[in-house]
């Protein structure tokens, strides 16, 4: 099998045995990248001092160092994340070119475990999207089907992996950025608990929602890579200083087939409507039956206030939004528009915003300003943050009665490219089953549970625990994962498309 | 308003009830800012003194520095305030370019300190309770200067350069409620206040309160009400006032402004005002209203401050006496009337009295040394007394006087040679050569040769007219040059004069 091809977990274990070298792991990666990414664009920049990196790596081993277990593996970072070595724009053409004075925790942390940044990976402005069309810099294409949006604001990450470009990926999550990509892409990616994961670093939609996590290919991947960024930091006041245990070893030891024996699985009556695709309901119901086989034991459990979550998500992320992105002024960093003829202070602003910000990005801006302002702040953000406690007892209610919550990570799969860019709302709704996580803070995954018959593109399950129990969603996921394989024989992304290159410009040609 | 304009102040008192209020900031001397780990200092080179927090960079998070925190709480309760068990950081939203991220961090409706109270004395002692409603914390913005103008300031400026230094260095807000009933006396009133937040400060040693540094500001609010009326009037913010004298001078100028649009019947408007030191009056700033919106809302990159009960106590155990009651205390056990403890409080000068008393001298003594000699060579320098020598230096000096190694009129010279650099009193004296002669071998010489020239006085003596040794003595130390005891001549004056 080539190098691409393997999971990170393998990779690790070869690595570790010296029986391929980092860098060998890095070129192919890299080689695959220049293959395939001119038709995925997952990537906005790719590093160039990846190879010295893993050079460094491999001397390191030679010489005996004892290593992290992903030392030495590649890994994509979303472009929210700071960079000392590459430009970070968050997907906005008015951070292009930005290269920062620092890390983000998270990737200093990524450094000092020895894992090799490849490069940054394209995402929605500022995390503004569920399609990854909302970059400035061009949409991402999903890997099952270039016609196809790849999942957002984190598409780049989820189709970086899925395409076979990187084995490991940094994302993040406002209101399902990490699970609806990862779902609708094959692949798996993981929400921690809000804190579980430094902030520092990570450029700010919504503050009190944001969270950085783990997209892979496979449940110990994405614990493996959870085991390497999580912890607290004393640089994000919103870190939790619980020690955490060994996700790797949960996920491991969810591979036990007896391991769900027992588990009680809550099935949240209110994501699984009406306006979910017949795929995705008929691979939920599937899989529900796949657990229950397996001794777990479903439950039906209702969350009342999770109808409203959409719209309070859509006051409190526009509110904070409006006041992350202020700092976007043109008088420290970035882009600067003068206006024709010069002009004040505040007209340099003004003209720089216009220019470098999308039309997404103004939207929300402008929404977020009007619900803080005097007289409507009760009404607008107050309101919201109720809703969220509400939402908060629904999932503390639930989780006295099951140890986990189920539901389809996305309503549908994959929609085409500009299907939805001018129904915004339709857009939003994208997010439905990913968001009450986000409000209350709970960890969430979401992973593959098969292709919908109608379409052969994946659906995926999402997973959530209650806070701090991120261990439980590995242990879960891992036994999910296990016997849907088990049941296939092969993994979910092993039947993507392979996107040779000369297939692919067959394809764009017109010629199939 | 031109000065002719203005209003009598004191027709301006009979026709209209001025009702202050106050929003003194804190700038706390710890040791690194508010939300980030960069130095705690303003100055120097600019823009060296910031972190990515700072400067707002993207991705960056602010944590609140714990110390500042508890010199919060020191502050909320030397000011007699209620600490709230939890309270909260908000954002306040506005563009300008000296706010990096384009808001600040405060706090809004949930202070860390409220429901105070600050008893103010005045210089005739009576003594004033101002009542506060909130201490809150917040950072502090960078600092502007607009180049090419003429004023300084931003209209008719070419460009404008910005030093973050300043910006997130911690400071604490305190607010008072509206203060009615100062009356006339409302400008010394507000100089009064701001002296005691000051005090206050120092004594707790959160703040250097340099008012000239702008370690502590002052915004003066104020506003009519005409008597009778039950109306309250528009009011005015004076913004940034540097010095208590100024605070006193603005509240007094904007009391005869105001009046005087009134009476025309013309109305004030809700605005911020500048205090022009120069010429003595303020200007118009910007227009502000009640219904300025900064979109307030919970900051959501902090948690909660919620300190324990314990800390709490602990900070309350550890207050210093207060002020004003330092003073009562201090007033009493030196055992100064009134006008002579008042002297010392109006001079500033309390903090180098008590020390010098701790360093062993007499109250008494160190009053008649810091409130004479030295005041008076201040003021011959425009400099202040403190400045000139330290209290150890002038319990040196009133040592040296009470063992009668030195006369007051040798002090005052060892004081000169002090204040000039030239060491401690003891190494003044030793390189000026001042001490006093107490070789009483030396001085029964110069007596007898004084006593054998004027046999008139030594027959006087021998009769009994003692005060008739003044003309000897006088000789005496005339041939001593000063640097003998006068007490000491004396006593063997007599001596001598009795054995001849």
């Amino acid at each position: 099998m080539t190098l691409t091809r393997l999971s990170a977990e393998t990779l690790a274990a070869r690595l570790a045995a010296k029986e391929v070298s980092s860098v060998e792991v890095t070129q192919a990666h890299l080689d695959r990248i220049a293959a395939v990414d001119g038709d995925i664009h997952a990537f906005l920049h790719i590093s160039t001092s990846a190879l010295a990196t893993a050079a460094d790596v491999d001397a390191r081993r030679l010489d005996g160092e004892r290593l992290s277990p992903l030392a030495g593996v590649p890994i994509a970072i979303k472009d929210v994340l700071c960079t000392i070595d590459m430009p970070s724009t968050a997907g906005s053409r008015i951070l292009e070119g930005w290269v920062p004075p620092y890390d983000a925790t998270v990737v200093r942390k990524l450094r000092a475990a020895h894992l090799v940044p490849l490069g940054k990976t394209n995402m929605d402005e500022f995390a503004m999207g569920s399609s990854t069309e909302h970059s400035a810099y061009g949409p991402t294409h999903n890997p099952w089907d270039l016609e196809r949006i790849p999942g957002g604001s984190g598409g780049g990450s989820a189709a970086a992996v899925a395409a076979f470009e990187s084995p490991l990926a940094l994302g993040s999550d406002t209101g399902g950025p990490i699970r609806q990509p990862a779902a609708v892409t094959g692949s798996v990616g993981v929400k921690p608990t809000y804190g579980g994961v430094s902030r520092y670093g990570a450029i700010a939609l919504a503050s009190s929602l944001d969270q950085v996590g783990p997209v892979t290919r496979s449940v110990v991947d994405a614990a493996m890579l959870h085991d390497v960024i999580g912890g607290h930091d004393p640089r994000d006041s919103t870190s939790l200083r619980d020690p955490w245990p060994s996700f790797t070893d949960a996920a491991r030891a969810g591979r036990d087939s007896r391991s769900l024996a027992g588990v009680r699985v809550g099935v949240v009556k209110e994501l699984n409507g009406d306006g979910f695709q017949a795929g995705v309901r008929s691979r939920f119901a599937e899989s529900l039956e796949i657990m229950a086989a397996a001794g777990a034991e479903i439950v039906e459990v209702s969350a009342p206030n999770f109808e409203y979550a959409i719209a309070a998500y859509y006051l409190i992320l526009p509110a904070e939004a409006s006041s992350n992105l202020a700092k976007f002024d043109s008088v420290r960093f970035g882009m600067r528009v003068n206006p024709v003829g010069g002009g004040t202070v505040e007209e340099v602003m003004a003209a720089t915003r216009e220019a470098g910000f999308g039309d997404e990005v103004k939207r929300r801006i402008i929404l977020g300003t009007y619900a803080l302002s005097a007289g409507y702040y009760d009404a607008y953000y107050g309101s919201a943050q109720k809703v969220r406690t509400l939402i908060q007892r629904d999932f503390d209610a639930a989780f006295e009665k099951v140890d986990v919550l189920v539901s389809p990570a996305a309503p549908t799969t994959a929609f085409k490219l500009g299907e939805k860019l001018n129904d915004p709302l339709a857009m939003y709704l994208n997010d439905i089953t990913t968001i009450p996580a986000n409000l209350a803070g709970v960890p969430g995954m979401g992973l593959p549970m098969g292709l919908a018959p109608e379409d052969g593109l994946p659906t995926g399950l999402q997973v959530m625990a209650p806070a701090r129990q991120d261990a439980r969603l590995y242990s879960f996921g891992g036994a999910f994962e296990a016997l849907l394989e088990d049941k296939w024989g092969h993994t979910l992304l092993s039947q993507a498309p392979s996107l040779e290159p000369t297939e692919m410009n067959a394809a764009r040609g017109g010629a199939v | 308003m031109a000065k002719a304009e203005l209003m009598d102040y004191d027709l301006a008192i009979e026709m209209y009830e001025p009702v202050l209020g106050f929003e003194v900031h804190v700038e706390l001397n710890t040791r690194t800012k508010m939300f980030s780990d960069a130095p705690n200092f303003f100055g120097g080179e600019p823009n060296t003194n910031i972190t990515p927090v700072d400067l707002g960079l993207p991705g960056s998070l602010p944590v609140v520095n714990e110390q500042a925190i508890k010199y919060s709480i020191s502050l909320g309760l030397a000011l007699g305030c209620s600490i709230a068990p939890s309270s909260r950081f908000a954002r306040k939203n506005y563009f300008y370019p000296d706010l990096a991220k384009n808001y600040q961090i405060s706090q809004f409706d949930e202070p860390i300190a409220f429901d105070g109270n600050v008893e103010v004395e005045l210089d005739d002692g009576r003594v004033f309770q101002v009542s506060i409603e909130r201490a809150h914390m917040e950072e502090d913005a960078g600092k502007l200067t607009h180049v090419g103008g003429s004023t300084g300031r931003i209209q008719g400026a070419e460009y404008s350069l910005v030093d973050y230094n300043r910006a997130g260095i911690p400071l604490v807000e305190i607010v008072t409620n509206m203060i009615h009933g100062a009356e006339r006396d409302a400008p010394e009133l507000a100089k009064a206040y701001v002296s005691t937040i000051r005090d206050i400060v120092r004594s707790l040693g959160i703040s250097d309160a340099r008012m000239e540094r702008g370690n502590l500001r002052c915004d003066a609010n104020i506003s009519l009400s005409p008597r009778g009326s039950g109306i309250l009037g528009t009011r005015t913010e004076t913004k940034n006032v540097n010095s208590l004298r100024s605070v006193e001078r603005t509240i007094r100028y904007e009391i005869q402004r105001q009046a005087a649009i009134l009476a025309k019947g013309g109305t004030i408007i809700q605005e911020t005002r500048h205090w022009h030191e120069d010429t003595g009056v303020t200007s118009a700033g910007r227009p502000k209203s009640d219904a300025d919106d900064y979109r307030y809302f919970p900051e959501p990159d902090l948690l909660p401050v919620e300190p324990s009960d314990a800390l709490i106590a602990e900070l309350r155990a550890a207050l210093p006496e207060s002020p004003l009651l330092m003073r009562r205390r201090l007033k009493a056990d030196w055992g100064f009337g009134d006008t002579d403890f008042q002297s010392v409080v109006n001079a500033g000068l309390l903090v180098e009295l008590v020390d010098t008393v701790a360093a062993g001298a007499s109250p008494q003594a160190a009053r008649k040394w810091w409130m004479g000699e030295i005041s008076r060579t201040a003021n011959d320098r425009g400099l202040e007394a403190a400045s000139l020598v330290t209290p150890a230096q002038v319990a040196a000096l009133v040592s040296m006087v009470d063992s009668g190694e030195l006369t007051d009129s040798l002090a005052r010279q060892v004081l000169e040679g002090v204040i000039a650099g030239e060491g401690t009193p003891a190494e003044v004296v030793a390189a000026r050569g001042l001490a006093v002669v107490s070789d009483d071998g030396a001085l029964i010489a110069a007596i007898d040769a004084a006593l054998a020239s004027q046999p008139d006085v030594l027959a006087k003596i021998r009769d009994g007219k003692v005060q008739a040794a003044g003309a000897v003595i006088g000789s005496v130390m005339k041939a001593m040059k000063g640097q003998a005891d006068a007490a000491r001549v004396r006593e063997l004056v007599l001596v001598r004069a009795s054995e001849q």
